[in-house]
């Protein structure tokens, strides 16, 4: 008699589980739909022929690479260039933020001087105050330097990477120290004694083993300058310099409700390779921005 | 074998020897160059940049020649970008916002001397003449000038302005024809004499001062040229305008040479005034009519934003932190698609979506519900809307961030509540929301400090409209602080006021320094700097 009542109750228990499970495949779906939606709509409307955003359909009738030819072919909305600038200012300014970094942390990590923490604290709460606040400064800062040396000022990528590696200090000299920090100091010391100086034991020893935290820093600052949108935005006036994100948000200040299967397929395009890289580098894109940072 | 190693170890000091002359060389050009830069700065009188700039060469030369400050030669370059493009922007702001900087005050005090200077006007005893204007290939301009009482002239000015003059007309000399019954050149040389309908057509003309510097000639009318003297005399030594024809004193007050009676000259010039902007900015209704409403939207919607990111990751991550659910990592890559699309890319497929009259969410709603919920220009659901789309944008990132202090709880707290009777419910109140607290604490306040400043969202979504049809500058309902900073600095229209926006900066930087003060308490950072020391 005992025996079937147990029974009934671990039948009871498997089938809450049931039910439990069957729920939360319910709300996955739900999940699932309002996190893709978006995404799944703007693929529709880019291969819609169907130019207009009052009548896309969810499945497009004779879908078509039309608009990503009309992309190609105006003159208006020089989008290809955009996003060859966009590029070009990302990967400069990783490449460069990774240098100025990884130098400043290997100090920071291995000298001993009076107002170490200091520095290093100020740094991070300098860090906290967007730039965009200080953004008139920054204009005429640039302004100036442009009025001296013309390729650095307004209107110049040149000039917009150095506003961007302002920032580079910060929360990436933390994340690369904190990385640093934990290689031991015995093998540069025993480097040193061995007669090695110290850019040779930065370069020979202990940048290889910095490999994980340069690719997180190299991601995250890749993506976030491709991001970046205001500061861009004010700095270059001149279309034909401006970067992908600045095209597509003048783009629509216009009058986008009827080329928005255009607008549609630059931005699939533009989105494109920051979506790969993160989905590719998932795993490590995580690590880093649990250690403090937000997307921005 | 003693030989060998000697030899190699000079030839090493040689190296080392070389390639310290080769760091010395390096660092003497790029001092030269910084140098050149920063003299160049000094003549256009940009002197704060050029003492960044100063300090940046004190901080390469000195890290690179004094071995005791070798650290400094690792940071140089990073702490020269930080100097000139972090903190040097701050103290600026900061500076600006005890300035009048903005329409109307952009110029240097000696321009704007140099302009009220050049405003002229025609006094009563000024002499008018009948004119002809003659004009060159190269657009240069002659006016023959004839006076009341019939005396003939020719007034001319160069593109230079180098030898502006009056002479007399003499035929023969200058280039000067035969003369008309009135007494004008038929032809100057080089010149082509315009008849009166072109001439009174021409724009230029009525723009030129002709003659000498302190006798110029405009043209008034078709029919007029009259001698113009300077309307304001300038004493440098009390600092006060003075207008020529009644006597009255314009004194420098703050950057603008005002009256008595409270009349101002136009332009003046950007110069500090104290503390007014943040006394406007806590008096002025005009002003502080929109603020309150922004500043109180401005914490909600940081406030929301947070709350409903965050309860919707942790809500997630806890119903699918189970080792029996399968497919745990498909949904967990498919729930993470808002975090992997540039922000302002999602921003603006949203507007589009939620486009009142075109978009699909109104066209669903219209046709399930029968509403369509105008998201654009009702204040209320305007902010629904930036609420919804920011709760996309972010409920993965404390998916992630969550799931992942979920796996540090330690499992045997939850056995022994188990033990004790404590249910589900209990044991995500007790144990769970606590815990978990502590570790992200500090990562809620820097996501509220971001969202503070979500500048992107409000800007690429709705511009901070609906407007707010009070207020005196450009405002919207869904304006937060720095999207109002940033209308006020740059938007077009109402007039570019500088000095009152960057106050409003110096005030968003005090709200930020407390916040991250907060922040850097909660969290251990602080020592993690000792840990090593």
């Amino acid at each position: 008699m005992p025996n079937t009542e147990k029974k009934k109750k671990i039948q009871t228990v498997s089938q809450k589980k049931r039910i439990g499970l069957i729920l939360r495949w319910i709300l996955a779906v739900f999940l699932i739909a309002f996190s893709i939606f978006p995404v799944i709509w703007i693929i529709s409307a880019a291969f819609n022929p169907v130019n207009d955003l009052a009548t896309q359909q969810l499945i497009p009738e004779n879908a078509g690479f039309d608009n990503f030819v009309a992309l190609v072919n105006t003159d208006i909305f020089p989008f290809f260039a955009w996003l060859w600038n966009s590029i070009k200012i990302s990967v400069l300014t990783t490449v460069l933020t990774l240098s100025l970094t990884t130098m400043a942390a290997f100090a920071f990590s291995r000298f001993r001087f009076k107002g170490r923490q200091g520095l290093l604290k100020v740094i991070l709460l300098v860090q906290s105050f967007p730039n965009l606040l200080a953004i008139v400064a920054l204009f005429s800062i640039n302004k100036q330097i442009g009025d001296v040396f013309a390729s650095l000022g307004l209107n110049t990528h040149a000039g917009l990477i150095m506003v961007y590696l302002g920032g580079a200090m910060g929360m990436n000299i933390w994340l690369m120290k904190g990385y640093m920090d934990t290689i031991p100091r015995d093998i540069d010391e025993s480097a040193h004694v061995d007669g090695a100086n110290d850019w040779q034991v930065f370069s020979k020893l202990i940048l290889p083993l910095l490999r994980p935290i340069l690719v997180v820093i190299g991601i995250l600052s890749f993506i976030g300058t491709y991001g970046e949108f205001i500061i861009a935005r004010t700095l270059l006036t001149k279309r034909e310099l401006q970067t992908v994100m600045v095209g597509l948000q003048i783009y629509t200040s216009g009058q986008y409700t009827q080329n928005w299967g255009v607008f549609a397929a630059g931005a699939l395009i533009a989105a494109l390779p920051i979506m790969i890289i993160y989905l590719v580098l998932q795993d490590q894109i995580v690590g880093g921005l649990t250690r403090g940072a937000v997307k921005g | 074998m003693e030989n060998r190693k000697s030899t190699s170890s000079s030839i090493k000091k040689m190296i080392s020897s070389v390639s310290s002359i080769f760091i010395y060389i390096i660092i003497v050009a790029v001092d030269l160059v910084l140098g050149y830069l920063t003299y160049q700065l000094i003549v256009l009188d940009y002197i704060p940049l050029a003492i960044v700039f100063c300090l940046i060469i004190l901080l390469i030369t000195v890290s690179f020649l004094i071995p005791k400050l070798r650290h400094l030669k690792w940071m140089s370059i990073g702490l020269s970008a930080w100097l000139l493009f972090s903190i040097f922007p701050i103290l600026f702001t900061i500076y600006n916002g005890f300035t009048n900087y903005g329409d109307g005050h952009l110029i240097s005090k000696a321009l704007a001397i140099q302009q009220i200077n050049k405003q002229k006007y025609l006094p009563e005893s000024g002499k008018s003449y009948e004119w002809i204007a003659y004009r060159s290939e190269t657009n240069d301009y002659l006016l023959w000038l004839k006076d009341t009482d019939g005396q003939t002239s020719i007034a001319r000015t160069t593109e230079s302005g180098a030898d502006d003059l009056i002479f007399e007309v003499v035929p023969g000399e200058n280039g000067i024809g035969e003369l008309d019954d009135d007494g004008a050149p038929k032809t100057i040389e080089g010149y082509t004499r315009l008849n009166k309908i072109t001439a009174s057509t021409d724009e230029n003309l009525t723009n030129i001062l002709f003659g000498e510097a302190d006798q110029t000639i405009q043209v008034r009318s078709p029919s007029e040229a009259a001698e113009l003297v300077p309307l304001y005399e300038f004493d440098p030594e009390t600092d006060v305008f003075t207008d020529v024809r009644n006597g009255k004193e314009y004194f420098d007050i703050e950057g603008t040479w005002t009256s008595v009676d409270g009349k101002e000259l136009i332009p003046g010039y950007s110069d500090v005034i104290g503390f007014r902007n943040f006394v406007d900015f806590a008096t002025s209704p005009g002003l502080r009519g929109p603020l309150v409403t922004i500043v109180s939207w401005n914490f909600m919607f940081a406030t929301f934003s947070l709350f409903l990111t965050f309860s919707m990751g942790l809500l997630i991550s806890v119903i699918y932190n189970d080792p029996g659910f399968k497919g745990k990592k498909i949904l967990q890559s498919l729930l993470l698609i808002p975090y992997t699309i540039p922000s302002l890319i999602t921003i603006l497929i949203w507007r589009g979506m939620l486009n009142p009259n075109l978009g699909i969410v109104n066209r669903v709603l219209e046709a399930v519900i029968g509403i369509s919920p105008d998201w654009f220009n009702n204040r209320y659901l305007a902010q629904i809307a930036i609420l919804i789309v920011n709760m996309w944008l972010g409920y993965p990132y404390w998916m992630l961030v969550t799931s992942g202090a979920l796996q540090s709880i330690p499992q045997d707290i939850y056995e022994a509540a188990e033990v004790d009777g404590a249910t589900g419910w209990q044991r995500f109140w007790r144990i769970t929301l606590p815990l978990l607290l502590v570790s992200v604490g500090p990562l809620m306040i820097s996501s509220f400090i971001f969202n503070f400043n979500n500048f992107n969202l409000i800007y690429a979504f709705i511009n901070g409209g609906p407007p707010i049809p009070t207020a005196m500058t450009q405002a919207g309902y869904t304006d937060i602080i720095i999207s109002y900073v940033y209308n006020l600095a740059f938007a077009s229209g109402r007039g570019i006021q500088y000095g009152y926006a960057s106050a409003i900066s110096v005030v968003l930087f005090i709200l930020i320094a407390i916040m991250a003060l907060i922040q850097f308490r909660f969290t251990n950072m602080w020592e993690e700097v000792g840990e090593n020391a």
